[in-house]
């Protein structure tokens, strides 16, 4: 592709290996992109199941969850809309702790997440696994706020944030995948930021 | 929210596109329009990626949506200048017709109106550079004879600096500014106010579907109105934009 005449671009930040490529870094300025209303979300009325390709499809009431052994993830977000936030934090349940009690049957080879808005994404189950997803309701100490899927939403951190699924409260265990509500719509089934797989079609 | 649309909508892959018109309205808007190698169709609602490359392979990218029906044989997008925007800086500070973009698109299978069996009557509560991807709907509506299909309530600050505001206006949307009182053709004045239910309730009357677009903080205002004015959440889908120049 040719050079843009004219354009030199920002002075290069001092850690370019923190950013993937075509990303920004937002700073402390946290976008809200979201594809439909935010719905109000009581904990008390909310749960969390695992269910699909498992042993034994099990429910967490908001207590229960907490109840569970907590991790936090120290480190950098990627949004496909271009923007990265380096090194903040979240606070919630590691997914290996929930598919541990839940037990991938050998067929289970992919994940839908589903929010309860009916919003949905596909992820492959080796991507959550080897803690590298979590189940949030913390960011950076603080409750996760509604516009930011609280309180409660999944994390993935190394693929574009549209798979971490706000206002999460299903992952549905598949033996083959199936595209969720973006992928239907032109985005890529995996979504790694550092390979640059935004859309369907892209390596 | 469950179901993806009807038809898939159309994907393009990278491609360019060469400035054919480079128009600044005032100084915070500039309406680019672009002959494009290869062009795939876009559905009005879709959009670009505009990706600018410096010399050592440093790139930038952002995303703006498409204000031209495509029956259009330009390409156009509309580029608000945002501070210290590293893209919307260099469009509107060093583009010159003539100039070769990197563009991708069209992207977006869901913020779209106007598909295959797609024309659904609709509503459109956009706000600011929001306006874009409603006037792509209404040039589209025009060009198909349908244009009773779709309302518009477009939000703006001041006349000067809601995009389109005439072509708005002219196509029968409700204008509706925050900053200062404005006078209709048969002489009435609307005086300075966000849109009130009561004017948006007759608009929403026998839709199916309503497009929220704008900043985050209008999307939550726009959805809030059309929920009081009886819109079904789930008929409601919404674009945002944050800070991303």
């Amino acid at each position: 592709m040719p050079v843009t005449r004219g354009f030199s671009g920002r002075p290069r930040r001092g850690r370019p290996d923190r950013l993937p490529p075509g990303q920004y870094d937002t700073g402390r300025d946290w976008p809200v992109l979201t594809a439909e209303v935010a719905p109000v979300v009581d904990p008390a009325r909310w749960s969390l199941t695992v269910d699909g390709e498992v042993e034994r499809s099990t429910t967490w009431s908001w207590e229960e969850l907490h109840a569970l052994p907590g991790s936090t993830y120290d480190g950098d977000i990627h949004c496909v809309t271009t923007w990265s936030m380096l090194e903040t934090s979240f606070t919630g349940v590691s997914v290996d702790v929930l598919l541990d009690a839940a037990g991938p049957t050998a067929s289970a080879t992919h994940v839908m997440a589903h929010a309860t808005t009916g919003y949905t994404t596909n992820l492959p189950l080796a991507d959550l696994r080897g803690g590298r997803a979590w189940v949030v309701w913390e960011h950076e100490g603080r409750p996760l706020p509604a516009e930011h899927g609280g309180p409660v939403r999944l994390l993935v951190p190394h693929l574009y944030f549209w798979k971490s699924a706000k206002w999460v409260t299903r992952l549905e265990l598949m033996d083959r995948d199936r595209p969720g509500f973006w992928e239907a719509n032109g985005y890529h089934d995996r979504g790694d930021p550092w390979l640059e797989q935004r859309y369907q079609g892209d390596p | 929210m469950s179901t993806a649309s009807t038809a898939a909508a159309p994907v393009g892959r990278w491609t360019t596109g060469r400035a054919v018109e480079v128009v600044h309205e005032g100084t915070a808007l500039l309406r680019v329009r672009l002959e494009v190698a290869d062009r795939v169709d876009h559905l009005p609602g879709q959009h670009y990626v505009v990706r600018l490359r410096a010399d050592d392979g440093y790139t930038a990218q952002r995303s703006y949506s498409v204000a031209s029906d495509p029956g259009d044989p330009l390409l156009e997008l509309l580029v608000e200048h945002l501070p210290g925007g590293e893209v919307s800086g260099f469009l509107h500070e060093v583009l010159e017709v003539g100039d070769v973009l990197e563009l991708r698109g069209p992207i977006g299978g869901w913020f779209t109106w106007g598909g295959a069996g797609d024309l659904v009557p609709a509503v459109c509560v956009v706000g600011g550079t929001g306006v874009v991807p409603a006037v792509a709907m209404l040039r589209h509506a025009r060009r198909l004879g349908v244009s009773d299909r779709l309302r518009v309530v477009a939000v703006g600050r001041t006349r000067a600096a809601l995009p389109y505001a005439e072509e708005l206006g002219a196509a029968g949307a409700l204008v509706a500014l925050t900053r200062e009182n404005l006078t209709g053709a048969d002489g009435s004045v609307r005086v300075a106010a966000p849109p009130y239910v009561d004017e948006v309730r007759d608009l929403v009357e026998g839709v199916d579907r309503a497009y929220v677009c704008g900043s985050a903080g209008f999307a939550s205002f726009a959805t809030r109105l059309l929920g009081e004015a009886g819109m079904r959440a789930t008929g409601i889908r919404v674009e945002q934009f944050g800070a991303s120049g």
